[in-house]
């Protein structure tokens, strides 16, 4: 199984990096820009059998280590690799 | 006293850390390998500046899960004193042995530099040689120093007295010009509840002796050692 991982900031969180890119993309004359958010994105392998299997093991892994829950949200999802 | 120094695979204070308390402060020390899974019997642990596991993913998310940490995680809860500086305080983030995250520095820019700081509690075992309201001048090495944590733990932090700097100018003064990562209220270290873990982003050990110039470090590991509290 292949689990693709979206790691964010939370909503409300100042994201420097997302703000000095959209004013890069301003700069660019992208006048209608309103929001740029970074955030990361991560591909696992997984040797489960299926989704529903994975999903509480993917949902684990963001909890305890890809995302710190203090500042970063996370949302993931599960396909045939 | 008796202090050891955790050494995870990238830091790079660990020496300067081991330096100032053996050899300036005369005290016994010893380096202990993150993969070491016991702990002998210390008053102090420091965890020091650097990059743990080269600060992959988050800095400090790694490191959290290093064989020691479990050892640091009992020493902890049995009252011994933590010292976590930069890279450590990141570490201790991570671990929850402190509270809140830090985020990338609001200028995007790696920021080395001395600054000043306000010292707002003096009732821990780290700051007793001092009195509330000193200001040192400490270096600062950082990417990510933009403590971040949510309205109501900051409002804890605030009324537990456990902001123990804040960035300032050099009349002692708050303000946001001073600030120079972006950390809420200025935040430059902090300590649990219990105040027995320090977390702070300035390294006092790159300040604790006259032939580098700068001396206001020592007020820290003169509090740890005057402090006796460790010795258990």
């Amino acid at each position: 199984m292949l689990a693709r991982i979206y790691v964010t900031l939370k909503k409300g969180v100042l994201d420097p990096q997302g703000k000095a890119v959209q004013h890069s993309l301003e700069s660019l004359g992208y006048d209608k820009v309103r929001d740029v958010r970074l955030g990361k994105y991560m591909e696992v392998k997984l040797d489960y059998s299926g989704a529903g299997e994975s999903e509480p093991i993917v949902r684990e892994m963001c909890e305890k280590l890809l995302a710190n829950p203090v500042i970063e949200d996370y949302r993931f999802e599960i396909t045939e690799e | 006293m008796k202090f050891g120094v955790i050494v995870f695979p990238g830091s790079n204070c660990d020496h300067d850390c081991y330096h100032v308390v053996k050899h300036v402060f005369k005290q016994d020390a010893e380096f202990v390998w993150h993969k070491e899974s016991r702990l002998a019997s210390y008053d102090c642990l420091i965890l020091p500046g650097g990059f743990s596991y080269g600060d992959y993913l988050r800095p400090g998310a790694i490191g959290k899960f290093s064989p020691i940490m479990k050892e640091v995680r009992r020493f902890a809860c049995d009252g011994g004193l933590i010292l976590g500086i930069c890279n450590g305080f990141q570490v201790l983030l991570e671990t929850d042995l402190l509270p809140g995250a830090m985020m990338r520095n609001r200028s995007l820019k790696f920021i080395c530099k001395d600054l000043y700081l306000r010292l707002e509690e003096d009732d821990t075992p780290f700051t007793n040689r001092g009195r509330v309201g000193d200001v040192l001048k400490m270096p600062i090495a950082h990417f990510d120093g933009n403590y971040f944590v949510d309205d109501k733990t900051l409002q804890e932090l605030e009324e537990n007295h456990q902001i123990l700097f804040r960035y300032c100018d050099h009349n002692g003064d708050v303000t946001t010009d001073a600030n120079p990562n972006g950390a809420l209220r200025n935040i430059a270290g902090i300590c649990n509840r219990e105040r027995n873990i320090l977390g702070m982003m300035p390294h006092p050990e790159r300040c604790s002796e006259s032939i580098l110039g700068n001396e206001d470090g020592r007020l820290i590991f003169e509090s740890i050692i005057d402090s006796g509290v460790g010795i258990r």
